[in-house]
Order: structure tokens, then sequence, then C-alpha cells
């Protein structure tokens, strides 16, 4: 509870005393502005707020979180933060504090939040599998191995979101498989195994409305296919062959899928080994084009309009973001942030969007319309950055 | 693109035959060496290379395994896997160099 000043003597140097005493803000604040950026070295969080484009809070010690996303709760308040080392960290973002963390595996690289928002899924690398905990106090909930062939051999889990239904569906890097978890009943939750859908599936995505998850392999050219509609139908591949047989580049960073993926009936998605969007249409899963690009893609978003899709490349070319327009498919904007562009993220409404850049220690803020930077804000080492927006969609 | 992956081979051929024991790279280079180890060969391995889509490269995984061995992996990379080759910025002393970090622990 924030003190109430009531006497109308109070002089500045007091209140300034007591709002700091109190960590109080002095009127109640919304949180749709809100959101968080990672300082991925220093194992901090920097709390954010994109109308006057501020940092309001650092929270420290939050382990190795190289590698580190997050969920929000379905109110916006609080951010679930999961690191590399398996830390699980619940953070309160109008509070600026941590409320609770748990350190749930020794190796982990994602998680999701239900339909509801009532439970939290951790996809571990080590051990691999997949964790769920009860949202509200972060209690171990159902633990699930990803347990796969015939000699009990356990694989890395990648691609994990949530599905409408309070369902997980996430995929097996080793084991080329997508399970499909169903929780509602969360103590006993029944598994839906897709088998053989490809040779190392690297991440996946659900796309916003729910219906369709893609998870992109490494070790072919093409990706698997489900329609959470339609289980009985099974994966099937899209894209076959987009390599055509030429030799892959090398990678020098894994791409990276998410919804945002999504513009209208297009869906614009990194190859894997080529300098190269691929463009399909999410009306048959047909090719509809694919756009030359500077480097490997690691993200590529949609602006929330699906207006533009904005796409930043893997080391050594990791200096550049493209702009794409989507109705003519080209490439309207090269822009230099500086080396190591590690992540993007629109405002909500998709007016501005945040660059980080990690080797200039600095998050960079552009108008999506002039293309232009319009502010920036220092940040130690920074990697993701995420809104609360995200709080609101599915898959994110 | 081409010709440097040919250089490289010649040279990393004769590190082969010659051993690992090479000259290490200037402080600010090593510098910088350590910074890519953790941060980008980081993306795959983990920043405290405790491991992540690539196996972990901490002491006691890499003890077992031979330098050559290590650098021909860090040159060339293991194709048909994310492991791709660093010849292209990475000397084969810089890469020993680094091997001997891995297995002392940064
Ligand atoms: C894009 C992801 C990725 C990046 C970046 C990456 N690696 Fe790897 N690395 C892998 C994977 C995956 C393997 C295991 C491949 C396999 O055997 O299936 C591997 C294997 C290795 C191995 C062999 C380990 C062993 O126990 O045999 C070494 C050494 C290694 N990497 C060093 C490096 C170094 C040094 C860098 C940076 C210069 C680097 N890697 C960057 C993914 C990556």
């Amino acid at each position: 509870m924030c003190p109430t000043l009531t006497f109308a003597t109070a002089r500045l140097s007091i209140l300034a005393t007591v709002l700091a005493l109190g960590g109080c803000q002095s009127a109640p604040r919304g949180t749709g502005d809100l959101g968080v950026v990672i300082e991925r070295a220093a194992g901090r969080v920097q709390v954010v707020e994109t109308t006057g484009r501020t940092a309001l809070y650092t929270i420290p010690e939050l382990g190795d979180l190289s590698h580190a996303s997050t969920v929000f709760s379905r109110d916006g308040r609080y951010a679930y933060v999961f690191g590399r080392d398996g830390g699980l960290s619940k953070l309160d973002l109008l509070g600026g504090k941590l409320v609770k963390r748990v350190v749930q595996a020794g190796n982990s690289v994602g998680g999701a939040i239900s339909q509801d928002g009532s439970l939290v899924a951790v996809s571990n690398y080590e051990p691999g599998g997949v964790r769920i905990f009860d949202a509200e106090s972060l209690d171990l909930v159902a633990d699930i191995p990803a347990v796969y062939g015939d000699k009990g051999a356990t694989s890395k889990v990648v691609g994990l979101v949530d599905a409408p239904g309070r369902r997980f569906v996430f995929t097996l890097y080793d084991a080329g498989e997508t399970w499909v978890a169903d929780l509602v009943d969360p103590r006993r939750p029944t598994l839906r195994k897709f088998k053989d859908i490809g040779r190392l599936p690297y991440d996946g995505l659900i796309t916003p409305d729910g219906r369709y998850y893609l998870a992109g392999l490494f070790g072919e050219d093409g990706i698997a296919l489900l329609d959470l509609w339609d289980l009985d139908a099974g994966v099937r591949r899209i894209l076959d062959g987009y390599g055509r047989g030429e030799k892959p580049l090398p990678v020098y960073k894994m791409p990276h899928l998410e919804g945002w993926a999504s513009a209208g009936d297009l869906l614009f998605l990194p190859a894997v080994g080529r300098y190269e969007v691929l463009v399909v249409e999410r009306d048959g899963w047909r090719e509809r084009g694919r756009i030359p690009v500077h480097g490997q893609p690691v993200f590529v978003v949609a602006r929330p309009d699906g207006r533009q899709v904005w796409v930043n490349f893997a080391h050594p070319r990791n200096d550049v973001v493209q702009v794409i327009d989507v109705p003519s498919q080209k490439i309207v904007k090269t822009l230099r942030p500086g080396k190591a562009v590690l992540h993007m993220e629109f405002t909500p409404r998709g007016e501005q969007v945040w660059i980080s850049v990690r080797d200039e220690d600095r998050v960079e803020v552009y108008d999506t319309e002039s293309l232009e930077r319009v502010a920036d804000l220092p940040v130690d080492k920074p990697s993701g950055i995420f809104l609360t927006a995200r709080a609101n969609r599915i898959g994110l | 693109m081409l010709k440097a992956r040919h250089l490289c081979c010649g040279v990393a051929a004769a590190v082969l035959a010659t051993g690992v024991a090479l000259a290490a790279p200037s402080k600010q280079r090593q510098d910088e060496l350590i910074y890519q180890l953790r941060q980008d060969c980081g993306s795959c391995h983990g920043m405290t290379l405790k491991g992540g889509l690539g196996p972990p490269l901490v002491p006691a995984a890499v003890a077992g395994k031979s330098d050559e061995t290590l650098v021909e992996v860090i040159l060339h990379g293991l194709p048909g896997t994310p492991m791709g080759p660093w010849a292209f910025e990475i000397s084969p002393e810089e890469a020993a160099w680094l091997v001997r970090r891995m297995k002392e622990g940064l």
C-alpha cells in the first residue's frame, strides 16, 4: 500500500523520501505499454515502458539469461522469464521486483503460458522434456520427459507453444517428433505423439489463430505442418525441398520461428542455409515466393498490421536489419543499427519497433513509417525484448 | 569464399601434421576470441559453454577428446549438423588456442 500524504505543507523532499521508501507510483498505472528487455550477460532484466520510451526498473540476479525468453500473465502484470540455466523467474512489472524464482532444470530454452493463464510450461534441453508449473505459485504440476525410441533416450525440446484448450505443443529436436500435451487435467497430461516429422527440427510456431503448428527442419529442406483442428490427419510436409538440392550455406546462428511471421494470408519464414525469406500461402500451404535477403535470416517478424516484415540476420552478417514491403514483396529499406542485432519487437499496434543491438549496448527504437530512428536506450548486452501485448496472443 | 576454404584447409592440414602447439594469438585477439566464444558460439553452446542446442564445451565434456579433433571441428564444422565451419574468421592457431581455453575452463 502506498502511504498518502495529507499534510499540505509536506515538502518535496519528504515526498520524495516517502515515495522512495514505499516504492510507490504517484498514480496507479496500467500494464499495456510495459515490457522487459533482457540483459543477457549481466543476468538482469530492465522493465521498460513504450509510451515515454524509458526504463522503469532493473531487476538483477536472474542467472544465465543468454537465449532467455518471456511470457506474460493475462493481466500483463507478471513476466515469466525462462533462463538458459533452467531458472524460471516471475517478475512483477508494476512493483519492479522479483516475486519468485525456481531453478527447475539444468539447461532450458523457452516457455509458454496456457490459454487461461493458469499454467506455465518450460521446455528443457537437460533433462530433455517439458515441465509444467502453477502460474501463481511456480509449484511443479507435471513433468513430461521427452523419452523416445526403444532405448530410453531423451531429446532436447524446442518450439514449445500454447494452443487453445489448455494444450501445449512442442517438438523433440533429437527425435524428430512433435507432441501435443493436453492439460485439461493438469496433473495427468495426455500426450499425442507425431513421429518422423523430419530431421533435426530446430523450432516451432503456432499461427495466431491457434490452428496450425509448424516445425522448421534443420536437417532437411522443408517444414512439418500439423493442423490442430484435425490431429488425425497427422503431420505433413510443406515447402519440401525448397533448397532445390543446392548445398546449404553454413548457419552461424539458428533461425527462430514465432507467430509474428504471419501477415494476412501469408506466412514469412526464414530459409535455413540460404539467404532467403520464404513466403507461403496459408490457403493450401503453397510457396508464393522467396525474397533474397542480406544473410541467413534469424527472426522474420511481421508488423502487427501485416504491411511490413522485418528481418535480422545471423553472425557475421548481423549488423543489418531489412524491411520487406508485403504487397510488393520487395526490400524497401536496409538499416545498419550496429554489430549483433539480436531481436526486434513491435509496439502493440506497430507504429514503432524496438531493436536490441548487443555489441553497441543499446536498444534502438524506429518509427515504422518513416523508418527513422527516434530514440535509443542504454542497455547492457541486450537480447530479447518482450512487450506485454504478447499476453493477449496465442502462441506468444 | 571458396578460395578462403581451400587456403584454410591447407593450413589446417599443416597444423594437424605438426600438432597444435602453436604461438598464442595477441592479447587483443585473445579478448576478441573469448568474447566470440561466449557470445557467438554461446548462442548454441550456452554463454557459459554448459551446452544448448550444441553440446557442452566445458572441461569435463571435452577432456576426453583430442585437440586435433576439436580444432578440426571448429575449423571445418560437422556437415549435416548446425555446427558450421569457422575457418573463414578463425585461424588454425586461434582454434588451437580456443581448444586449450575450453579444456582449462573459462
Ligand atoms: C548454430 C549453432 C552452433 C554454433 C553457433 C556453434 N556450434 Fe559448435 N556445435 C553445434 C552442434 C549442434 C554441435 C554437435 C554436432 C553433432 O555432433 O551433432 C557442435 C559441436 C561442436 C564441437 C564438438 C564438441 C564435441 O564434444 O565433440 C566443438 C568443439 C564446437 N562445436 C565448438 C564451437 C565453437 C568454438 C564455436 C564458435 C566459434 C561453435 N562451436 C559455434 C552447434 C553450434
